[in-house]
């Protein structure tokens, strides 16, 4: 957060010192309403504490509305507002100064938010007694629901305004946010509960909440810790590919990125994105069950050597059949090489009986392809990788996503191999690349009944059935 | 998710051990004497009843599957603790007998379980036995109790006395399922307490503060405390069962990624399972504890994924065949694809020394000049780790035998192995699988 471009600094300004103005007006309580806050504002310190870091880096959620919930009931907005401002004091080490300021006014003020919504809805502001049920929770929700919004409506403004513009893929996922708006609201009925048991147990509420609240957050800390392992997982099983294929090297990367770009160009749910994801990543995993010996043979195959290579999509059904993925992901990955007109591989499925994953996968296929080098050709420039696109868009791929690649191409730009390691790094055994149209990878052998070879003039004449 | 497809079904009756008979036997004694008991005394205040019957039946819909093959219903049992330990609500004293929270919980637990029955899970009648009889427990020991003065009057006696119930009925609950679990898998008494606790104590202390917390929060705020606490909870669950969820994904990669090396032809089909199989079996006959028999599982599973970087497979992926040499090279290729699943933990540490003699490399070679120095009571520090010695046995053990089950060749096998364990093998892992392998025998005659 080192260079803040203005409008930042001006909304980070602007939030902090309309929380400033808020605290310094008041109206403040009498000793007792002071002592509530202060042990609030030191439950908050320790919910802040507690953060959980979530996946972009500079995000974490913590349980801390709890506190500024029960405040709202407790000691109404001005108290609320206060406790929130406590965010400050949080003994986490992750956030900037600029950061724990910004973070205290957004809290201070969506506390007051709240605190006002919960008055207008007729909340009656102090100790909840025996009579205030069930009447109290209605404007509770209310002003959970307020809180909940304008905290990530904020929090939205200020990483819109400070990464978002310039790198809109590492913004963070809209599911992404409703999911934590979701679990704000869950855990602010905690905030209810404290407040219920203040009469009843004092002290010990606050304490007997945290035990469920550092449950939950555990049970995130592992859901995250055994997510970054699954991807490590996915991550090796994709090297294995790798390292049967020099040539390859980071293609499954680039296609699993290039099918993203696509899902998300056609407005693909967040689930299915992450599952065309990883079919992108394991799309050639079947290439294991080919014999190292045929995909890094030069020259032409025989027709054995042909079908063991249209095989390699079954092989990888095979070898990924039993992850729990989405079903989808596994057609994508038997189906990548099925082509528009119906001579593809393995089944020679034509138009729309081909899954759409299989359809998006092998626009990126081709695509990587072209535009990686190659022992028998360089890598091709983007614009010309498009133009043959363009070109064959119909007949093999998809108009479609074809389409939708070229847009998002345009826009974000294609992350490309980089040529010179490449030239350096590989043996000099020329090898055909399977997935390459322009390839000339031919059959040697067809049998005897099958049509005459397409004229050779046509480069885009290769995987097709014998 | 799609649904799984690929899983073997469970029977719908599976067949019991004399453990869980006995179990079940005792839960249906308290549940009929206290059913009896409720239907001559009648129901006493009934709409606190049905509100924890309800809430007891949503726990029982929305349980989840822990790590290692467990069931929970935390909300479930979270209501029933705190039915048990209700002193009022609303203001008002209530006066329930323990046998009415055994039945009402009994009722609740069975109308729960009929949405899994009729989507074809089948209940697991011994895990809801386990539960009811710790609610039991609480119930005969504290209903008695929440009238006396000394209860309604002294709150932090009472705060004192509801905690050391909870507590208690927790440790009931991973006595008695460690107990079932001896009996079904073969593992220490003291080693399954120990792992049941550890997987119990997260989920355990959520579900005891919050079946304190429903029971102190309904003196104020009356029964609208289940539904204010049912969020909280129902999110910490969600969040478990997605932890639970993405955790069985894992090991289902790490199952695909062994088995690539057999659609690759490197070694025989179901060879990394049948190893793993029997890895975890002689881990468990050596008292490994759970963590580390997933991680024994892994390594397993991947012990020959190394052989990936080879040109041409080994004839009949016989790694026991190959130069001595060579099967280093292969488990060094291992580990690094290993390393690169980053989080594996010692994974690739067992993988990486899945070949060395089990008293180190320079002692072995010691070994070999002078056989008459007696070798010394267990492994140095310069040992391989203990899983890469049950690897090196159930590796040799399964190159030897295969798929076969026959006893006398297997028997064959376990000799030849034991021939080699004064620097190869190590005796403990040996006699381990000596003792997996015989049972597996008799099981088969």
């Amino acid at each position: 957060m080192a260079r803040l471009s203005w409008p930042a600094r001006l909304y980070i300004g602007a939030i902090v010192v309309a929380a400033a103005v808020l605290l310094i007006r008041g109206p403040f309580g009498d000793l007792a309403w002071w002592r509530e806050v202060a042990v609030l504002g030191v439950l908050l310190v320790v919910f802040e504490s507690t953060a959980t870091l979530l996946r972009p880096k500079e995000l974490a959620w913590s349980p801390s509305p709890i506190a500024t919930l029960a405040a709202v009931v407790l000691v109404g907005p001005v108290g609320a507002a206060l406790v929130g401002a406590c965010t400050a004091f949080g003994l986490r080490r992750g956030p900037s100064a600029v950061q724990r300021v910004f973070n205290s006014g957004m809290l201070a003020l969506s506390a007051y938010l709240a605190g006002e919504a919960f008055t207008a809805a007729h909340g009656h502001v102090g100790m909840p007694m025996s009579g205030s049920f069930p009447g109290i929770i209605g404007p509770f929700a209310v002003a959970a629901v307020v809180h909940a919004v304008s905290n990530h409506g904020l929090l939205g403004g200020v990483l819109w305004l400070t990464n978002g513009r310039e790198a809109p893929g590492r913004r963070t996922s809209p599911g992404m946010s409703v999911e934590l708006v979701v679990s704000d609201l869950g855990y602010g009925a905690f905030g209810l509960l404290i407040a219920a048991l203040w009469n009843v147990t004092g002290l010990f509420a606050p304490v007997l909440v945290l035990i469920p609240v550092a449950v939950a957050r555990w049970a995130v800390a592992q859901l995250v810790e055994q997510q970054r392992a699954y991807q490590a997982a996915v991550g090796a099983l994709c090297q294995a590919v790798e390292t049967k294929d020099l040539y390859t090297r980071g293609h499954s990367d680039r296609v699993s990125r290039g099918s993203v770009m696509i899902a998300r160009e056609i407005g693909m749910r967040g689930e299915r994105v992450e599952a065309i994801r990883y079919a992108g990543m394991l799309h050639d995993v079947g290439k294991l069950g080919v014999p190292t010996r045929v995909l890094q043979k030069t020259g032409k195959l025989t027709e054995e050597e042909y079908a063991a290579i249209q095989l390699h999509p079954m092989r990888g059904l095979d070898i990924v059949r039993e992850i729990g993925f989405l079903d989808e992901a596994l057609a994508g990955i038997m189906h990548h090489h099925e082509r528009i007109d119906g001579r593809g591989y393995p089944m020679g499925l034509a138009g729309d009986e081909i899954p759409e994953f299989a359809r998006i996968l092998a626009v990126a296929d081709a695509f990587d392809s072209m535009t990686s080098t190659r022992s028998y050709r360089g890598a091709r420039p983007v614009e010309e990788a498009v133009a043959e696109l363009r070109k064959w868009s119909g007949t093999q791929f998809d108009p479609a996503f074809v389409d939708a690649f070229v847009s998002a191409i345009m826009r974000e730009g294609w992350q490309r191999s980089e040529p010179g390691a490449h030239a350096r790094d590989l043996p000099a055994v020329p090898s055909l690349d399977h997935d390459d149209p322009g390839s000339p990878l031919r059959v040697i052998a067809r049998p005897r009944h099958t049509e005459p070879a397409e004229p050779k003039s046509d480069p885009w004449s290769s995987p097709s059935r014998p | 998710m799609g649904e799984r497809r690929h899983e073997p079904r469970r029977p719908f009756w599976p067949v019991r051990n004399s453990g869980q008979l006995l179990l079940i036997a005792a839960a249906g004694v308290v549940l009929v004497a206290s059913v009896a008991q409720t239907a001559t005394e009648g129901v006493q205040d009934d709409r606190i009843a049905v509100a924890f019957g309800v809430l007891i039946a949503f726990g029982e819909v929305l349980r989840l599957n822990l790590p290692g093959d467990r069931e929970s219903a935390p909300i479930g049992i979270a209501g029933a603790l705190a039915y048990a330990l209700l002193i009022q609500v609303g203001g008002e004293q209530v006066h329930t007998s323990a046998e009415q929270v055994i039945t009402i919980t009994a009722i609740g637990m069975i109308v729960g379980a009929l949405p899994h029955l009729a989507v074809g899970r089948p209940a697991k009648v011994s895990s809801m036995a386990t539960r009811l009889l710790c609610v039991a427990a609480v119930a005969f020991i504290y209903r008695p109790l929440a009238g006396s003065r000394a209860i309604t009057s002294h709150w932090g006696l009472a705060f004192s006395l509801m905690t050391s119930l909870v507590l208690l009925a927790l440790l009931l609950e991973a006595v008695l399922t460690a107990l079932m679990r001896v009996e079904e898998q073969r593992a220490r008494f003291k080693v399954a307490l120990v792992d049941e606790m550890r997987v119990q104590l997260p989920l355990g202390a959520a579900v005891g503060a919050s079946a304190l917390l429903i029971a102190f929060a309904a003196e104020t705020m009356g029964l609208a405390a289940l539904a204010v606490f049912t969020a909280p909870l129902l999110l910490t669950q969600v969040a478990f069962r997605r932890y639970a969820g993405i955790r069985a994904t894992y090991l289902q990669t790490v199952r695909a990624l062994a088995k690539v090396t057999e659609i690759g032809g490197y070694v025989e089909p179901g060879h990394s399972e049948r190893v793993s199989k029997l890895a975890v079996a002689v881990g468990r006959e050596l008292g490994i504890h759970e963590p580390e028999l997933l991680e024994l599982e892994y390594a397993a599973l991947m012990h020959d994924i190394g052989q990936l970087s080879l040109h041409d497979p080994i004839p009949g992926g016989a790694t026991v065949l190959a130069a001595p040499h060579d099967q280093q090279r292969i488990a060094e290729l291992g580990a690094e694809v290993i390393e690169k699943a980053q989080v594996l933990g010692s994974v690739a540490e067992i993988v990486r020394r899945q070949n060395e003699p089990y008293r180190g490399i320079e002692v072995a070679h010691e070994g070999r000049r002078g056989r008459h120095a007696a070798p010394p009571a267990s492994a140095g520090p310069s040992g391989p780790p203990m899983g890469s010695r049950i690897i090196k046995a159930a590796n040799a053990f399964d190159d030897l035998v295969g798929s076969s089950l026959d006893p006398d060749r297997s028997a064959a096998a376990v000799e030849q192995l034991r021939l080699d364990t004064v620097s190869e093998y190590d005796p403990d892992a040996i006699e381990a699988l000596s003792r997996v392998v015989n049972r597996r025998s008799v099981i088969q005659l």
